[in-house]
This record gives C-alpha cells, sequence and structure tokens, in this order.
C-alpha cells in the first residue's frame, strides 16, 4: 500500500514546531489538558491546526442535546462549541468508542507526554501503614468477598463425591456450604509520606483566569505527585497581605483585594513546617502561584531570608509559577531567579496563559526531586 | 489481502442474511489491517492513494494517540465506491465482525441507494489516485510549500459550494458550467486517468480556451451564485496548475457532501440493520453478551450530547412502528381520545416497506422535519442548549417540540455551514468580489470570516466584501490586500 503517512506527519509535526509554514502558527490550537475525575472523558495534549472558514459563532449559536436535566441546567464550561456533539468521527461508518481513563493512567500519560523523571522519594520509609491484605479464604464472609472459583471448585467437588454431578449433564448447583469467601489481615507496611503544599495570592490582581490556570496546574501536579506518594497530604494557603490556611474549595473559590504581602505566606509555611513536618520522615513540595507583584522591596528581602534560613533547607522542592495578569507584571519572579541561582530545589517558571501550562509543569517536575 | 478463512464463512452469511433483509449493495471489498493501518486510512479519509497534504498527518497523529493511549478505536471505515472498500480491524472480536460487516453492508445500500449519493463518483478510488498523482507533479514542479499554501487556501473556502446544485436544473449558467469548462478542461471525471496520455501538452492550449469561455460565462451570470468555488475556477486570475488544485478540492467536497447532509439516516440505517441483522439471524447464544456490550456502546448519549447513531436508529425504529400500526395520516393526527391514540394499531404491516422508501428519498433535514414528532422528542428527552453569557457556560435552553426541531434543522441546514452567497463580482471600482451572508439570527466567527476574506483575496486578487451582521448591525467587512475596512450597511439586494 503506497502510504505517505510518514512525510505528511512529519510536515505537521514540523508545522507545530513552527519550523515550517509560519503563516500557519496562529491556527495552532493546544487542546486542553484537564481531564476530570469520575466518569467524564478527558483528553490527551494534542495540538491540532484549524484553517480559517466561514463558520458560526459557537457562541451565539447552540445545539441539541439528549438526557435529563431542567430548563437551566449547566452542561459544563463551554468553550470551542462542541459541547454535547458525541464524537463520531464526520464520515459515515467510522465508528468510534471512546474509553474512560482513570486518574493514574491519566499521570502515566502525563509523564509520558512531559518525559517526567520518576521521582525517587527520600529514603527514609518511616511511616507505617495498616492496609489489608486479602490472601487466605475463609467459610465465612460477606457476599461481595464471595470467592467464585472456590465455591465452584467445593461444589463441583461435592457433587462429585456424592454421584450428583452427571457428565452429559454438568450443572453445578452450590449449596451454602460450599461457598467460600476471601479473608484478609491487616497488613503493617512501611511508605514514605509527601504534603504538598499550594500556596496561592489571591489579591486583587488575580482574576478567575489566572485561578483558572493555578487549579488545571495544580490538578495535574496532584496527579503525578499522587502515583508516587499514596499517603499524600495537600494543604492549602492563600495570602493577600496576610497569609492563612484554608480547604481546598475555598482554596480556589476565595477573591480577596488590595495589597500583597508574599512574605506573609512564607512565614506561615515554614512554621507550619516546623511544628508539623519533620524532614526526616517527610517528602515536602511546595508551589507558589502568584503574578509577582509584591509590596516593596523590604517585603522581597524578608522573603529571600525565610526561604533560604527556614524553607529550602528542609524541602524537596520549592516552586514558584508566576502568573501573567492584566495588571502588568510584577517582578518577584526575577528576584528570585537572582537570589537562587544556584539552588537546586527550586524552581521558577512564567506561565504567559493556558498554553503555557504545559511547559511550565515539565519545568516544576522535571527535576524528579 | 483476503478474508482468512472463518472471516471470509462469516462474511458470506452475513452477506446472505444482508441480502435476504432486502439491503441491495454493490460488491463489498473487505481488508482486514492492522490498527497502524487502519489508522492510516482513516487519516486519508478511507482513501489509500491521497495527495500529500500536513492535516492527514494531523489525523493520524489524533489517531494513533486516542488508540494508544486506550482513548479510542476505529472498528470499521467504509468508502462509497463501486466496489465499496471496507476496512475491519484485526485485533476486533469475531462478534464485532460480524457487527461491523451487517453495519457495512448497510451503509452500501444506503450509498447506492440513497438519492443524495446519485450523482457521487462511484470510481472515486481511482479518482483520488489521480488527484494524488496531478498533486504531486505540480509539488514536483513549484515546490512542496507552493502547493501547499495554496491547498490550504483552497480548504479554508472549501464550504462555499453548493451542496443542492447536483439536483437543480438551472438555466443558462448552471448547465453551461456543468458541460462545456470540463469537457474541454481536465474536470471530466471518466477520462481524467486517460488525460495525460492523450493530451500532454493540454497546458499550453488552456489560457486562450479559458478566456473565451470566461467571457461568455460572465454574460450568463446570475446571481446570486452559492458554488463560489466553480465561479473562482472560471474566473479567478489564478495558474493552470492553481485552478486544477482548486478543482481537485471542489470534486472531493461535493463528493463528501451527501455523507454530511445524511449522517443521522446513513448511521441510524446501518445501525438499524446491523441489531436486526445480528438479533434475529447472526448472533450465537455465547456472543450476545459481547454483541450487547459493542451494540450499546454504539448507541450510548453521553450526558447531554447528541449521538446520531441513537436519533437516527430510534427514527427508523419509530417509522417502523407507525406504518405498521397506520399511526400516521389526518385520523390519527387529529384522534382527541388519548386512550384510543395510545392503543392505535390498523395491523398495516407497512413498515418495512416505509423505512426502504425512507432510506431512498429523504436526507437528513427533510428526514427529522417530517419524521421527528412531538412524541418522539419527548420519548427521547432530546433539549436544545445555548450559551449563557453571564455564567460562561452552555445550559439547557428548551424542551419545547418547536424548539428543538427548529435548532436541529437549522444546525443541519448547510451542514451547519453559514449560507454566504456571491452577489456580484464587478463591485466597487476594481471588479470587486461582494459576498453575502444570508444572516438567520446567528453571527460569524468573525476573526475567522476576516482570515478566510484573506484568503478570499489570494484567489481573486483584487479586493473582497463580505455583507454580515456584526454586533447586531449590518457591516460591509472589506479586505483590499493590505487591510481591513468595516463599514456599516444595509443589506444588500
Amino acid at each position: 500500500m503506497a502510504l505517505n503517512i510518514e512525510s505528511d506527519h512529519n510536515r505537521f509535526r514540523k508545522i507545530v514546531k513552527g519550523k515550517i509554514r509560519e503563516n500557519l502558527r496562529k491556527f495552532i490550537k493546544h487542546s486542553d489538558m484537564l481531564g476530570k475525575k469520575g466518569k467524564d472523558i478527558v483528553s490527551i495534549p494534542l495540538p491540532q491546526i484549524e484553517l480559517p472558514r466561514f463558520k458560526h459563532n459557537p457562541q451565539s449559536g447552540g445545539g441539541v442535546g439528549q438526557g435529563d436535566g431542567d430548563v437551566g441546567t449547566p452542561l459544563g464550561q463551554g468553550e470551542d462549541g462542541q459541547q454535547g456533539k458525541g464524537k463520531a468521527g464526520d464520515q459515515p461508518g467510522m465508528h468510534i468508542m471512546e474509553v474512560e481513563l482513570s486518574i493514574d493512567e491519566l499521570a502515566e500519560i502525563l509523564g509520558e507526554e512531559l518525559q517526567l523523571p520518576r521521582i525517587q522519594p527520600r529514603g527514609k520509609h518511616k511511616i507505617e501503614s495498616l492496609r489489608t491484605r486479602y490472601r487466605s479464604i475463609s467459610r465465612v464472609g460477606p457476599e461481595s468477598l464471595r470467592h467464585f472459583k472456590r465455591t465452584y471448585k467445593e461444589a463441583l467437588k461435592r457433587q462429585i463425591a456424592s454421584g450428583i454431578y452427571r457428565f452429559d449433564n454438568p450443572i453445578i448447583i452450590p449449596i451454602k456450604e460450599d461457598i467460600r469467601y476471601k479473608s484478609g489481615k491487616p497488613m503493617r507496611t512501611l511508605e514514605s509520606n509527601a504534603v504538598i503544599f499550594y500556596i496561592m495570592d489571591i489579591s486583587g490582581s488575580m482574576g478567575d483566569e489566572q485561578k483558572d490556570i493555578v487549579r488545571i496546574e495544580s490538578f495535574w501536579i496532584d496527579a503525578w505527585l499522587r502515583r508516587h506518594y499514596p499517603g499524600l497530604e495537600t494543604r492549602y494557603i492563600v495570602h493577600d497581605v496576610q497569609a492563612r490556611e484554608v480547604d481546598r474549595e475555598a482554596f480556589f473559590s476565595l477573591r480577596e483585594s488590595g495589597g500583597t504581602m508574599i512574605s506573609s505566606a512564607y512565614l506561615l509555611l515554614s512554621d507550619i513546617l516546623e511544628k508539623s513536618y519533620s524532614i526526616d520522615e517527610w517528602n515536602i513540595y511546595a508551589f507558589h502561584f502568584s503574578d509577582g507583584e509584591n509590596w516593596g522591596d523590604d517585603d522581597n528581602k524578608v522573603c529571600i531570608e525565610t526561604l533560604s534560613n527556614r524553607i529550602l533547607n528542609r524541602i524537596n522542592l520549592f516552586c514558584y509559577g508566576q502568573v501573567a495578569s492584566h495588571y502588568g507584571e510584577g517582578d518577584f519572579l526575577k528576584i528570585l531567579e537572582e537570589s537562587f541561582k544556584d539552588t537546586e530545589n527550586i524552581s521558577l517558571s512564567f506561565i504567559q496563559d493556558r498554553d503555557a501550562i504545559y511547559d511550565s509543569i515539565k519545568t516544576f517536575l522535571g527535576k524528579g526531586r | 489481502m483476503p478474508l482468512p478463512k472463518n472471516l471470509e464463512d462469516i462474511r458470506i452469511r452475513i452477506e446472505e442474511f444482508a441480502r435476504k433483509a432486502g439491503l441491495d449493495f454493490y460488491e463489498v471489498i473487505f481488508e482486514l489491517l492492522p490498527w497502524e493501518e487502519v489508522n492510516m486510512i482513516a487519516a486519508y479519509g478511507g482513501f489509500p492513494n491521497r495527495y500529500p497534504h500536513w492535516r492527514f498527518g494531523m489525523e493520524y497523529e489524533e489517531l494513533s494517540k486516542g488508540y494508544s493511549y486506550g482513548l479510542q478505536r476505529i472498528y470499521e471505515m467504509v468508502i462509497n465506491n463501486d466496489p465499496c472498500y471496507a476496512y475491519l480491524l484485526d485485533s476486533n472480536k469475531e462478534v464485532d465482525q460480524k457487527l461491523v460487516m451487517a453495519h457495512v453492508y448497510a451503509h452500501c445500500d444506503f450509498f447506492k441507494n440513497n438519492v443524495y449519493f446519485s450523482h457521487t463518483n462511484r470510481k472515486m478510488m481511482d479518482e483520488s489516485a489521480n488527484h494524488a498523482t496531478r498533486v504531486k507533479k505540480y509539488i514536483d514542479k513549484y515546490g512542496i510549500d507552493a502547493v501547499e499554501q495554496f491547498i490550504d487556501v483552497c480548504l479554508s473556502i472549501d464550504n462555499l459550494i453548493d451542496i443542492h446544485s447536483p439536483y437543480i436544473k438551472r438555466p443558462a449558467y448552471g448547465s453551461k458550467v456543468e458541460e462545456s469548462p470540463s469537457k474541454a478542461k481536465k474536470f471530466n471525471v471518466n477520462k481524467e486517468y486517460m488525460s495525460h496520455f492523450i493530451n500532454p501538452d493540454i497546458e499550453d492550449k488552456q489560457p486562450k480556451k479559458k478566456e473565451d469561455e470566461t467571457e461568455s460565462n460572465l454574460k450568463n451570470i446570475s446571481y446570486p451564485i452559492r458554488d463560489i468555488l466553480l465561479f473562482l475556477i472560471q474566473n479567478a486570475p489564478l495558474k493552470e496548475w492553481q485552478q486544477d488544485v482548486l478543482s481537485i478540492i471542489r470534486e472531493e467536497a461535493y463528493y463528501f457532501a451527501p455523507q454530511g447532509q445524511t449522517k443521522i439516516m446513513n448511521e441510524g440505517w446501518a445501525t438499524f440493520w446491523h441489531s436486526r441483522i445480528m438479533t434475529t439471524m447472526a448472533l450465537n447464544d455465547n456472543e450476545l453478551i459481547d454483541y450487547a456490550d459493542h451494540h450499546s456502546g454504539t448507541v450510548a448519549i453521553q450526558p447531554g450530547g447528541f449521538n446520531p447513531y441513537k436519533i437516527g436508529l430510534e427514527l427508523f425504529r419509530d417509522i417502523e412502528e407507525r406504518w405498521n400500526k397506520g399511526r400516521f395520516g389526518r385520523d390519527y393526527e387529529e384522534c382527541e381520545d388519548m386512550t384510543r391514540k395510545r392503543n392505535w394499531d390498523l395491523n398495516l404491516n407497512q413498515g418495512l416497506q416505509k423505512v426502504f422508501e425512507v432510506r431512498r428519498l429523504y436526507n437528513d433535514i427533510t428526514f427529522i422535519d417530517e419524521f421527528m414528532t412531538e412524541e418522539f422528542v419527548r420519548k427521547n428527552k432530546l433539549f436544545t442548549y445555548a450559551y449563557n453569557d453571564e455564567n460562561n457556560q452552555y445550559e439547557i435552553k428548551s424542551r419545547e417540540f418547536m424548539e428543538v426541531k427548529r435548532q436541529l434543522l437549522f444546525m443541519l441546514t448547510n451542514m451547519g455551514n453559514p449560507i454566504i452567497s456571491l452577489i456580484d463580482d464587478s463591485f466597487g471600482k476594481r471588479q470587486e468580489l461582494l459576498l453575502k451572508h444570508q444572516y438567520e439570527d446567528v453571527e460569524l466567527h468573525y476573526d475567522w470570516a476576516r482570515e478566510t476574506l484573506k484568503n478570499l483575496y489570494i484567489i481573486w486578487k483584487r479586493p473582497v466584501n463580505l455583507w454580515t451582521v456584526f454586533k447586531g448591525k449590518g457591516t460591509l467587512l472589506t479586505f483590499d490586500g493590505h487591510e481591513f475596512s468595516e463599514n456599516p450597511l444595509k443589506e444588500p439586494d
């Protein structure tokens, strides 16, 4: 078969990388990487080029769907207007099935796509955890743990022994005495534990778009780290001129106005670290997102001091992501860059827009620490 | 590659069942392929020999990633051609292959018998290979960048065709168009593969001829023109090879159009028959679970989604039931006794006859318009949704029967593309093009309209204008080769 798919594919890759046909660059879109948990279908990173055509503005149109829900029920955030149209290929008979993914598989894909190194947990396996392992068989137990094969075998044995079994009509009917159950025992295992701190600037200049970026990015960071640490803890800190610890929901919904003192967050972080997370039992990660506007040089100084004396020495990795906002760019990123040029466990990235999330995650987690 | 013995046996049986069921199709050639090759062919829209273009590579990447990450897989694809070609994935279970074959035979029956496919080229496999040869020749001569760039320009306007034109007899312009240029030039499909041998120097003779034609055509033009591609092929100052490339894109657009016009019907028909053939004839007892699993995947509805397989299938089943029981016509419509209406059964048994008639004469628009009843909309829980600016999300808007139908018909009209026609080719001072968007309460994607105008300029080489409604106001958008201008303008005639 004479197919040129390889050359067509190469050409497409080159266009995406910007090596040829630069006039197409503006039509490249990177599809959203955010997958949802649970039942919903996720998409994987996939650059696409869509040539311009006369078409309807998706947002002034609408569509037809099928299912439950009252008038006014949301169908999910709209982006490209493809909502609700089941993807089935645009040719008849091209028949595509979609498959759901677990978060674990997602993380795997993410790792592969970004070529992330595996993380080596710090060697100290000091945390004990109890887990039930099902390794033996018992005559009693809940129905949910019924062992079908064993039950069948018992019934077969009994029927053969008692002469009920007939070769020409081999029907096996288990009775109560035949039924076997899996039986478990709690086992102690030693694990390395980890905690992630997410810190976000919620001052007035961080808008919805900025928070969305933080949400998407932290979702993927979570997914990746969770693969390496089964008992992952997450804690959330928000700050404007003051810092406080909040729960996950508040973390993404809170919106304050006013100034920014980043040092407040770093001081709070170091307090929590000293109080609750001893350095040789925990793998500790901190991710700080801000638009980089800080309140004065004095505060910058406090930040640097706190980081170098009280945080960086007891943490696996500290990451700072500066999200671009409407209100100009802060210089906090630059200050950190200058102060921590040679420090290994700090990682910095600038996140221009959604498309940059991809690279930012790679910068943060690419160190494999 | 011929099918292995076990599958060939299955194929023979399924074909027999399909014929017994009354399906009528061209010969179907099945090819069993590993997933890499299925993805390759699918990327080329089913044609193993297609002209080179990056978008096929893009499709391929999407399909392969989807497959290797376990997100999606193509079970089969089938090509409208005589003989029909169908590709099967070699890792399918036997019961899947059975289902897919039944599905394929029904598609082929649809291709062969539905009136909207009657004008399509049944030797498209060969034609597509010819296109490939021609485009490759141009690439050798003018370089990949130039040719590819021009293809991109053509693709950007490939929805500016008149999908109904093949079924309408038009005076002067229309008929002239189909006849004269195709015979004189290279468009004649049947003879095309020979033309290089018969007329090796055809390109030298062309320009002169074209001028004559242009002149005679211009006299006969009657506006508005929906087939803007044809107009451009004949009248735009294009080089010979560009003209040919544009005509290739146009030909393919017309070939694929009926598939877009009958998506719901075609899939519904194939699903209707695979389900019937499998459950009444082909299925073995031990395959039942796998079959049910696959079938339910095919007709599954994502929450809030729209699945053409499902809607098409349910509509065909509904039609069959209604015509079996005589639930149509004035007596039934006007019956106000709900109990009587619910139990209405005249034992007509015209269901099968009716569905075959419907598959021959309808397209999605007329199909939905005529057979989607209020009961159907309610039973299948259909709704319309719209974008809510305040909450930045899509929301369910209505469950009213007329609303649902109106929205659905709107989406299907012109295959969801805005209706744009050429209403003047000597507009302004410099023989400018004037296009008009037939505004139906939905505005154009404005940025894209601008980019598309730029591409039209590349072809026309003089200023191009588009009248549309932007932010609620009639607007004339002009691109003069350097910059855009926007002027308020009332709707032109």
